[in-house]
């Protein structure tokens, strides 16, 4: 009985120190931005369907989250929709280029928003939906957090120097944004069109008059929309390289999930 | 194995002293492994916790009662999350408490054997449910029920305080039975004699002489719900400012470390502020283990 225990003690110590058999597989990991996951996630699944010894783990976290982990080497590719400031050592590879939409919930009865009136809601400086123009419900703002590049794109192109009121509530995804805004009247926030687009029960707001939509992004029209990032921690191997080819080259599945191929964009970050 | 036994001599002389000397060491070790490593924790904690009014110079004065958390702006005031964490554990405490203890007078005075059986598990389940799923729960039922009656938009203090008030349930019930038990019988079997009613025997006689156990009970409630972090989350709303009355949506210390950690930046004021949120809520923590301490060394 006694050498049976130890055998087992040696056998469970043991085998956490033997290397695990060399698998012929390679394996990559993304996370970030979740405004980014929903192309991230079908070009994997695409791309591990053509290369069956590739596996490629997805997840989210926040733009933030994406940038913080790939400069600790926690995963191979950071997502983003915004540009990773004071890291010298992150590869930028753009993939796509992507709107955000303002979306409500139906009952404010409200479609289209000014620039201002949208800084006055997030500022709560009007606090009714009836002072807009729709019906008379109390408005609920529902913001990203701090680490969202959604946030950030939201605060740079239409808040500008307005901050946003720390009441409103806070979501910390570009699904649950979605699925509150859905469930609670009055309700306000923005999303990636990836996240909003073909979604029934919420209502996306025009801007000044302009719809979102991604021939408006690429005239330049609709002012919220960004390029989205996916940074690797210096150069890519050639797995990771080949696979950001596979994610920034496939025009239908960039379509199909909601984004603007970078090469469609007839306006550019700079001329903002 | 030898032909001739050798004389063997010393601590290994017999096969019991190998043993008691194998099972002394790993006894030991475990418990010295345990010391070090809340030790370690401790310090850690207490480093990285420290390291906003070292390394950033904020007073702990500000990040202890300013109500501006804005870390951009070097502005990491903490009190809408330390009025968040007590609020909802106050609401918790008094809706829950008061509802768990009768729970506990009941199942070790009044229930029958049989119900008891049935109870017990029915309790014990309660604690099995991870919190992720009494956080959906309270995100899909509570929180459009309370929208409806009230016409908010039903995330906030009331949800989160609801929520955890069920939470902390099992904990006080069980130690509140267990405290109930304890009391000795001649107590009751002599009020009773007395021609004492069965609740003037529970209110006047059993309930004083268990309230050491019934503070402990109430206490080990408090300190779970105020470390509760995900269910809390999904339903009180994530809103930075001090609650504006039970229906206001607000935060709380352990969600927003839950929704900023990911994102802070090593070694940025937002990471600091975050660890001494993590280290407050382990001041708090001993604290409540030094109040359970109290009040049960006020029984012996």
């Amino acid at each position: 009985m006694h050498k049976t225990a130890v055998a087992a003690a040696l056998f469970l110590v043991g085998t956490s120190f033997v290397p695990r058999i060399a698998s012929a597989d390679t394996s990559i990991t993304a996370a970030g931005s979740t405004a980014l996951l929903p192309l991230v996630k079908a070009a994997a699944d695409q791309y591990q369907s053509q290369h069956p010894d590739v596996k490629i783990a997805v997840s989210g976290g926040g733009s933030g989250t994406g940038i913080n982990q790939v400069v600790q080497k926690a995963v191979d590719i950071g997502d983003s929709d915004i540009m990773a400031a004071g890291h010298p050592e992150l590869v930028d590879h753009r993939v796509a280029a992507v709107g955000f939409a303002l979306i409500a919930h139906p009952g404010v009865r409200v479609t289209n928003l000014t620039k201002k009136q949208i800084q006055d809601i997030f500022s709560e400086k009007v606090q009714n939906w009836k002072d807009v123009g729709g019906a008379d419900v109390k408005i609920t703002v529902i913001n990203r957090p701090r680490n969202s590049g959604t946030r950030a794109v939201f605060t740079k192109t239409i808040m500008g120097d307005v901050s946003i009121s720390s009441a409103g509530l806070t979501e910390d995804a570009t699904g649950s944004v979605v699925t509150t805004v859905k469930s609670t009247p009055g309700a306000i926030s923005y999303a990636a069109f990836s996240g909003t687009h073909n979604q029934q029960g919420i209502v996306e707001l025009k801007i000044d008059g302009v719809a979102p939509t991604d021939e408006n992004v690429q005239s330049g029209k609709y002012p919220v929309w960004s390029y989205e990032h996916m940074y690797t921690n210096g150069p890519p191997n050639a797995a990771i390289s080949r696979f950001l080819a596979f994610v920034t080259s496939n025009s239908e599945l960039l379509h199909k999930a909601g984004y603007i191929l970078i090469r469609d964009m007839r306006v550019h970050e700079s001329d903002r | 194995m030898a032909a001739i036994a050798t004389p063997r001599i010393g601590v290994f002389a017999t096969r019991a002293h190998r043993q008691e000397f194998i099972a002394m060491l790993v006894l030991r070790a475990a418990s010295t492994f345990v010391v070090v490593a809340i030790s370690a924790l401790f310090l850690y904690l207490a480093i990285e916790g420290t390291k906003l009014f070292t390394v950033d110079h904020v007073s702990p004065f500000q990040f202890l009662f300013s109500p501006v958390f804005n870390p951009d702006a070097n502005k990491p005031g903490s009190l809408v999350f330390i009025v968040g964490s007590l609020s909802v554990t106050l609401f918790a405490v008094l809706v829950g408490g008061p509802f768990g203890i009768a729970v506990g007078v009941f199942l070790a005075e009044l229930a029958p054997p049989r119900m008891v059986a049935a109870m017990k598990p029915a309790i014990e389940v309660l604690v099995g449910i991870p919190s992720v799923v009494y956080g959906w729960i309270g995100l899909t039922l509570l929180v459009p029920l309370i929208r409806t009656v009230t016409g908010s938009n039903g995330f906030g203090l009331l949800a989160a305080g609801t929520v955890l008030s069920v939470m902390i349930l099992p904990t006080v019930i069980t130690l509140s039975e267990d405290a109930m038990r304890t009391v000795p019988n001649s107590l009751r079997e002599g009020s009773l004699a007395m021609g004492a009613t069965r609740w003037q025997t529970i209110s006047r006689v059993l309930l004083p002489a268990a309230a050491s156990g019934l503070t402990v009970a109430v206490i080990l409630g408090i300190a779970r719900a105020i470390g509760e972090t995900l269910a809390v989350q999904l339903v009180i709303g994530n809103a930075a400012v001090l609650p504006q009355g039970l229906l206001g949506a607000t935060a709380a210390l352990p969600t927003e470390i839950v929704i900023d950690m990911a994102g802070a930046q090593q070694g940025s004021l937002l990471e600091h502020a975050l660890f001494s949120m993590a280290f407050l809520l382990l001041l708090i923590a001993m604290a409540l283990i030094l109040a359970v301490r109290f009040a049960l060394r006020k029984r012996a």
